[in-house]
C-alpha cells in the first residue's frame, strides 16, 4: 500500500517547476493547488491550500449568543441553513440542555432537509454535470450549466426547479429565503400554516420524482464507464457520519459512527458532546486549514472523509423507501468492499437528495409541523456543542458562553476541514494519473477541479472562479525563469 | 401576486462594503411606505446570484439589480441597462445579472424582462467590517437615483 501521504512534501522543492492554480472567492474562502513538477512532467509535490473560517471564530466572539444561529449563516452562501441549524443546537444546550418540543424538531428538519435537497441539486446539476455530460477536458465554452441547458434542456430545468422548491422550504420554515430567523436556542419562532403546508405539499410529488430521475442520471453514468467513475481519485479512507440510535441515515441529529476503509466498524454511537477527545485538529505548516484525525488512530491512519459517499455506506439504511432501495442498488455495486472512488459522491449524493425529496414531503404530512409549541425549557449550561450533517458532511459548532449571555469561545469544524486530508490525496491521486508525463492544458487542470468538486463545491466554486476571474498559470524553472504559461481572461478564453 | 417591479440586491452584510446591495434594499424598505407612486415593488436578497433566481424575473415590468463594486471607477455608482450574455459566470456557482437573463431566456424561451444592473462602488470588504464612510456615501447617491427611477413609469 502507498503511503497516503505521497506527494506532500517533495525533497527537492526548489529544483522543480511550479504550477499554482489561484482563484479567489469573495464569500467561501480562497483556495489554491500548488504543483511541483520536475523538467520531465514528473509530479512530486501537489497541495491543496484553503483559507480557513478562523476570523469568523473570533467574529462571532463577544456577541451575544441568542445572535449566534443568524450571525452564522453569513459563512457560506450555498448552506447557511447547515450553520443556522448546527449553532441552533449548540445553542440550545446552553439555554436548555438541548430539548426540543415536537414541533420545533420537525420544523427544524424540515429546514434542513429543504436545505439538504437545494444544495445537493446545485452541487449536482449546476457545477458537477457539465463536467460528466461533456468531459472533464470537453469545450471550456460548453461546459457549464447552460451549455448543459442547450444540449439537455429538460435536465438543466429539473436543476433549476428542485434547487427552487428546496430554497422554498427554506423560505416558508425560516421566514426568509436568506438569512432566516426560523431556528433560536431552544426552538423555532414560527410552525407551518395549513396554506404554507398545502403550497408546498403540491410540488413534493414532481420533486420525487425528479430526483429518482437524477439518481437515474448518475447511475448510467457511473454504469457507462465504470472504469473511470471507479478509479478516478479512488482514495480509500476511514469513513465518519452521523447515524441514528438504530444506525440509519440522519442528518439532524444523532450519534457519531465511524468505519475503516474496508467498511468494519471503527467506533459507533458515539456523543458527538465528546468531539473534541474523539478527534484532534492537526496542523501543517503550508496551510491555514486544520488537518483533523480520529486521536486513537493518530495522524497517519486516523484521516477520514465526510458526506455524501460516507453517509450512504456508514448507514445500515435509509429510511425513506425510494432511497433505501438506491442505497442498496448502491452498496450492491460495490461489491463486498465500500466504494472510494471520488466520483461515487455523486452517485450517493442523489441518493440522499431523493431522502430528502421524501422526507420533506413526509414531514409536510405530519400534523406536528402545524403545532403552536414552539419553545422548550430546561436548566440554563455555559457550554454547547452542536453538530449535523451539512450537505458536504458533519459540521461542529462549539461555544462557551459567559454569564453575561455573551459568547466567550467559538471552535467551528466545517465538512471542508473534515475531508482536508482526504481532498488532499484524491488530488495528489488525479495529479499523478492524470498530469505525469504530459503537457499541461487546461483541460487536464479541469481534472483537478474535478476532483475537488466531488466534494466540496464551497471551495470548488473557488476553483471555478477560474473562469470568472482572470487566471494565469505560470510555470517557473528553479532559476525563477518563466518557462510557460498560460492564462484564462475574465471570458473564459484560454491562451499560452 | 407578482408585483411588477423587482429589485434584486445582493451581497454578504458581514463583509463590509459587500453589503452595499442588501443596504440600498433596507433603504428603499423604509421609504417605500410614504411613496405609493412607487407601485408594487418586490425586494429580494441573497448572497450570490444563482441559477434559479432566473424564475424571479418571471412576471415583472422591469428589474433592478443592485450589486457593490470593487471597481474605484464606478464611484459613486454606475447604472446601465443590460442584455442577456451567456457569460464565463457560469462556470461558478454565482452568476452575473446578465447570465441569470440568459439562464431565464433558456429556460423560458421568450426574451427577460427589461434589467437595470445598479453597482454601487465600495472600497473595503473585510469580515466583519461596517459600511466605509465612503460606500456610505455612495449608497445616500445610489438611493437618489433609485428613488427617481421608481418613480419614473
Amino acid at each position: 500500500m502507498r503511503h497516503q501521504f505521497e506527494l506532500e512534501t517533495a525533497k527537492n522543492p526548489d529544483a522543480l517547476k511550479r504550477i499554482v492554480i489561484e482563484p479567489v472567492s469573495r464569500v467561501e474562502g480562497h483556495g489554491k493547488v500548488t504543483i511541483l513538477l520536475d523538467d520531465d512532467n514528473q509530479v512530486h509535490q501537489v497541495r491543496l491550500h484553503i483559507v480557513e473560517f478562523r476570523g469568523f471564530e473570533k467574529f462571532i466572539e463577544g456577541r451575544p449568543y441568542w445572535e449566534v444561529p443568524v450571525l452564522v449563516q453569513r459563512l457560506c452562501g450555498i448552506c447557511p441553513v447547515s450553520h443556522h441549524l448546527a449553532a441552533s443546537k449548540a445553542m440550545d444546550m446552553i439555554v436548555n440542555g438541548g430539548i426540543l418540543t415536537p414541533t420545533a424538531e420537525k420544523i427544524r428538519r424540515l429546514m434542513h432537509y429543504g436545505q439538504m435537497l437545494q444544495s445537493h441539486a446545485l452541487h449536482f446539476f449546476h457545477l458537477s454535470s457539465p463536467d460528466l455530460l461533456f468531459g472533464f477536458d470537453s469545450d471550456v465554452a460548453k461546459r457549464n450549466i447552460v451549455g448543459v441547458a442547450a444540449a439537455n434542456p429538460d435536465v438543466a430545468k429539473m436543476g433549476v426547479l428542485l434547487r427552487k422548491f428546496g430554497q422554498e422550504v427554506i423560505r416558508v420554515t425560516s421566514g426568509k429565503r436568506v438569512h432566516g430567523t426560523g431556528s433560536v436556542p431552544g426552538g423555532v419562532n414560527k410552525s407551518l400554516s395549513l396554506e404554507e403546508r398545502d403550497y408546498l405539499l403540491k410540488d413534493a410529488d414532481q420533486m420525487i420524482a425528479w430526483s429518482r430521475d437524477a439518481v437515474r442520471i448518475i447511475k448510467q453514468l457511473h454504469k457507462a464507464n465504470p472504469a473511470l467513475y471507479d478509479a478516478f481519485g479512488n482514495v480509500p479512507t476511514t469513513m465518519m457520519s452521523l447515524v441514528d440510535d438504530k444506525g440509519a441515515l440522519d442528518f439532524y441529529h444523532g450519534a457519531l459512527r465511524a468505519r475503516d476503509r474496508d467498511g468494519e466498524v471503527i467506533f459507533d454511537q458515539v456523543s458527538y458532546q465528546g468531539y473534541h477527545t474523539l478527534l484532534t485538529e492537526g496542523v501543517k505548516p503550508w496551510s491555514y486549514m486544520k488537518f483533523p484525525y480520529i486521536t486513537t488512530l493518530g495522524e497517519e491512519k486516523g484521516w477520514y472523509k465526510v458526506g455524501p459517499l460516507a453517509r450512504i455506506q456508514n448507514c445500515d439504511r435509509i429510511p425513506t423507501p425510494l432511497a433505501e432501495e438506491e442505497r442498496a442498488e448502491f452498496v450492491a455495486y460495490g461489491g463486498a468492499k465500500p466504494l472510494h472512488g471520488s466520483l461515487g459522491f455523486h452517485w450517493a449524493r442523489m441518493i440522499e437528495m431523493l431522502c430528502a425529496a421524501e422526507t420533506i414531503k413526509d414531514l409536510l404530512l405530519d400534523p406536528d409541523i402545524m403545532g403552536a409549541d414552539l419553545m422548550a425549557t430546561g436548566p440554563r449550561r455555559e457550554e454547547g456543542i452542536g453538530v449535523i450533517e451539512a450537505p458536504r458532511g458533519t459540521l461542529f459548532h462549539h461555544y462557551r458562553v459567559n454569564e453575561n449571555d455573551v459568547v466567550t469561545y467559538a471552535n467551528l469544524i466545517v465538512s471542508t476541514t473534515n475531508n482536508n486530508t482526504a481532498m488532499n490525496v484524491a488530488v495528489r491521486d488525479v495529479a499523478k494519473n492524470y498530469l505525469q508525463g504530459h503537457e499541461i492544458t487546461e483541460g487536464l487542470l479541469n481534472h483537478i477541479e474535478v476532483a475537488i468538486r466531488c466534494f466540496d463545491p464551497c471551495l470548488s466554486c473557488a476553483t471555478h472562479a477560474l473562469g470568472k476571474m482572470p487566471l494565469e498559470v505560470t510555470l517557473v524553472d528553479a532559476s525563477g525563469r518563466e518557462i510557460d504559461r498560460m492564462t484564462k481572461d475574465s471570458e473564459g478564453r484560454v491562451g499560452k | 401576486m407578482t408585483a411588477p417591479t423587482l429589485i434584486f440586491g445582493w451581497g454578504n452584510p458581514s463583509r463590509g462594503d459587500d453589503a452595499l446591495g442588501p443596504a440600498l434594499l433596507d433603504a428603499i424598505e423604509a421609504l417605500r411606505a410614504s411613496h405609493p407612486q412607487w407601485g408594487e415593488v418586490d425586494l429580494l436578497t441573497d448572497f450570490q446570484l444563482q441559477v434559479e433566481h432566473a424564475l424571479d424575473l418571471e412576471g415583472r415590468r422591469r428589474v433592478l439589480f443592485v450589486d457593490a463594486s470593487a471597481s474605484a471607477g464606478d464611484a459613486p455608482f454606475r447604472a446601465e441597462a443590460i442584455q442577456p450574455a451567456r457569460d464565463s459566470s457560469f462556470t461558478s456557482h454565482a452568476l452575473s445579472p446578465q447570465g441569470v437573463m440568459h439562464v431565464y431566456a433558456e429556460i423560458k424561451k421568450s426574451p427577460p424582462p427589461p434589467c437595470t444592473l445598479l453597482a454601487i462602488a465600495g472600497e473595503a470588504f473585510e469580515l466583519g467590517e461596517p459600511l466605509s464612510a465612503a460606500a456610505r456615501s455612495h449608497l445616500d447617491a445610489a438611493l437618489a437615483w433609485t428613488q427617481a427611477w421608481l418613480t419614473t413609469s
